[in-house]
């Protein structure tokens, strides 16, 4: 198992080295750089810079150096922490981005919580009552679920809530709460609005994996172990719950890493939309307005976190699975 | 298939079982796709939705009351009309419209809707509208309806006076058209990529699948939206559109790469690639010959089905103002005027875009779903 862990996380290294490359080149890719396009925009609005602050940034960002050193310097930065200088926002990345990726990640977890809870037993009770109402409804919500985006839901749903019921369902606190510090009363509040983000990021996530997980168990219930089992006398809950069950979660597990891929970004949207304090608003803004550093910054530390993600699920899997731990190592 | 060989207790039924069995086994692969695509009620009617979307986009001009640019400035932030069929005594008449007054509030400074009862207006089929170049090439007026004295808005005005209905016909042009180029592009190189992968296996496959899994692994929204921050604002449209589409691929070849590879492996281990390779076949021959067709029908799967992606991509990307730029219209530049609670409460109709949007979508996965189904005719 150690040595498995050990191994997973060794082939960790090069695919960081990949990823920080990637947001490099994202970093470089608009024309012209970007301490240039800085110092122009001050000046346009009539804001002096000193020769010293630029200079200083020059040298921080070493833009009088070829590419790769600008690159080791990048990286070196970010290996110590530092992840860069928001332009647009005046700010280093790291403060901006300190508000918010904690909220980001505490969103997408919860997400993820969310979906397997609901996702699972679904999908058993689908698959052990196939052709039944309730499996024809679940699988109808679920088509819904996979066609319809969940910013255009947030959307339609924004429009609805506000029409019907006059509620404006945007933003994560109620008004009074949105500047106030941090107490367990701002806690209750979020926890009051957060539910509907949650199902509309967690929407597609839910219906994808009632789809794989009744596929699954279907076709593990169908084998001959299982008739065997029942044969012996076992009661039907052990019959389910003991082996087929087990083995159908086995494949989602390798899956989580790609479902929070589609969380982070399903959030980043659907965030913009109602308009939640994380990291994809920000995003937004620098995109827009090719605030590099702090996309490239962004994109980074998300891709990291999916395969973080990635990481725990296939130590996940490989505790819960031997024939991972053992079987696969050799090969 | 099961009613073909259900036997009945007419005395003609083997005669008929038997013609049908022979049906069946003369069919060619591709007519008992076909047979089992048609008993796919809902991929039968997404198929139709789609036909009827796509057609819509190329006549766009003709059906369409009048050009994306026509402005009508007294007629600003405008409901959809209402189309009246039935009139003040009760009878059916032909669809019909009465003429828009509107006055402004003074209290609320909105203004205030009002049909004028006395002025009906019918509306007319085969128009003369304004000039327009069918498809084209075709220097034409002709527009599929319209009405004189007072214009007619289906889906209401934009904040400029623009008509709605006008634009979202217009901007499935690019909205649809992306889908198609955005797979086609992705095919290409999944196919080749795929290909190499799954022929050669090896280190090259070891290579490919590995930026394949670290592809997939960055959460494609966020690096959309990054790598389209490059793209200048200012670009002419249809490099803005191709750089897109090239975005959107940089993802999706990944899907397509993977069924390739994958049954390239089960297959070229089949008897028939066998055959071939003994037969002194090239390389190159049996994969576009014997390999390829025998997969064919789930590529075309995997195709609808990561068509709706691509769609949904270009949408966000352009309702976040990082894709296409207006003037340029597409379904997502629409949106842009629907991102506010604020606009979208007094102006609901701004969300209409977004249903073109679903539907398509939902279009395309039933017909996915359906051809799934259909791509292994000879499976239970």
């Amino acid at each position: 198992m150690l040595n498995y862990i050990i191994r997973r996380l060794l082939m960790f290294i090069p695919l960081l080295l990949i990823l920080s490359i990637v947001s490099f080149v994202i970093i470089q890719l608009p024309p012209g750089d970007m301490l240039t396009t800085y110092i122009m925009r001050l000046k346009m609005s009539g804001v002096q810079i000193s020769e010293e602050e630029i200079s200083r940034l020059t040298s921080l960002y070493g833009l009088d150096k070829p590419l790769y050193i600008q690159y080791l310097k990048w990286i070196g930065n970010l290996l110590r922490g530092n992840l860069g200088y928001s332009f647009l926002w005046g700010r280093t990345v790291n403060e901006i981005l300190a508000a918010r990726l904690p909220l980001t990640i505490f969103i997408s977890i919860l997400t993820t919580i969310f979906v397997w809870a609901i996702a699972l037993p679904i999908g058993i009770y689908s698959a052990l009552h196939q052709y039944s109402v309730f499996d024809y409804i679940f699988t109808s919500i679920g088509f819904v679920g996979l066609s319809v985006p969940g910013f255009l839901l947030a959307l339609i749903l924004m429009w609805f809530f506000y029409n019907q019921f006059g509620i404006n369902i945007t933003g994560l606190f109620s008004s009074q709460f949105v500047n106030a510090s941090w107490s367990l009363a701002k806690v209750l509040d979020m926890l009051k609005h957060i539910w509907l983000p949650l199902i509309i990021i967690g929407m597609s996530g839910t219906a994808g994996l009632i789809r794989t997980m009744r596929a699954n168990l279907l076709d593990e219930i169908r084998k001959q172990y299982v008739i065997t089992a029942r044969a012996k006398g076992l009661t039907e809950k052990i019959v389910i719950f003991k082996y087929p069950v087990r083995i159908a979660i086995n494949p989602l597990i390798s899956t989580i890493g790609w479902m929070l891929a589609g969380i982070f970004s399903g959030e980043a949207l659907v965030s913009i939309v109602l308009n939640i304090q994380t990291v994809g608003p920000v995003l937004l803004q620098a995109t827009l307005g090719q605030d590099m550093y702090l996309a490239g910054s962004i994109t980074m530390i998300l891709s990291t976190l999916t395969i973080i993600g990635t990481l725990i699920s296939d130590i996940l899997l490989a505790w819960l699975d031997p024939r991972i731990r053992y079987g696969e190592v050799g090969k | 298939m099961k009613d073909l060989l259900s036997s009945r207790n007419n005395e003609y039924a083997i005669d008929e079982t038997d013609r049908g069995k022979e049906k069946f086994y003369l069919a060619s692969q591709w007519q008992l796709i076909w047979w089992k695509f048609k008993k796919h009620k809902l991929a039968v009617f997404g198929g139709i939705i789609l036909l009827i979307l796509y057609f819509s986009a190329i006549f766009c001009e003709f059906l369409s009351p009048y050009t994306i640019n026509t402005r009508f400035e007294n007629y600003m932030n405008l409901p959809p009309t209402k189309i009246h069929f039935i009139d003040e005594n009760g009878r059916l008449q032909r669809p019909f419209i009465y003429k828009i007054n509107q006055t402004l509030d003074i209290n609320t400074f909105r203004y205030i809707i009002k049909e004028d009862k006395t002025k009906k207006i019918y509306v007319h089929f085969f128009t003369r509208g304004e000039r327009y170049k069918l498809l084209g090439i075709i220097q034409t007026d002709l527009h599929l309806f319209g009405t004189e004295g007072s214009p007619v808005f289906l889906f209401g005005t934009d904040t400029l006076g623009r008509d709605l209905f006008t634009r979202c016909i217009y901007g499935a042009r690019i909205s649809l058209s992306i889908g198609l180029v955005g797979v086609f592009l992705s095919f290409v190189i999944g196919l080749i990529l795929g290909g190499v992968s799954g022929y050669y296996g090896g280190n090259i496959d070891n290579l490919i699948q590995r930026s394949i899994d670290f592809l997939i692994s960055i959460p494609n929204i966020p690096l959309w939206m990054a790598l389209s921050a490059a793209l200048p604002r200012n670009w002419p449209v249809i490099k803005t559109y191709f750089t897109i589409t090239i975005i959107l691929s940089l993802v999706g070849w990944c899907g397509l790469a993977r069924v390739v590879r994958g049954k390239l492996l089960s297959l070229r281990e089949e008897e028939f690639a066998l055959a071939a390779r003994l037969a002194g076949a090239s390389e190159w021959r049996i994969i576009t010959r014997h390999l390829l067709p025998s997969f064919t029908s789930h590529l075309i799967v995997s195709i609808t089905l990561s068509i709706p992606s691509m769609i949904l991509g270009e949408t966000a990307l352009s309702f976040l103002g990082l894709g296409m730029q207006p003037p340029a219209i597409s379904w997502g530049v629409l949106l842009q005027d629907a991102q506010k609670i604020e606009s979208i409460s007094v102006y609901p109709w701004r969300l209409i875009p977004a249903v073109f949007v679903i539907v398509t979508v939902f279009a395309f996965n039933f017909l996915g779903d359906g051809l799934r189904d259909a791509a292994d005719p000879y499976a239970r």
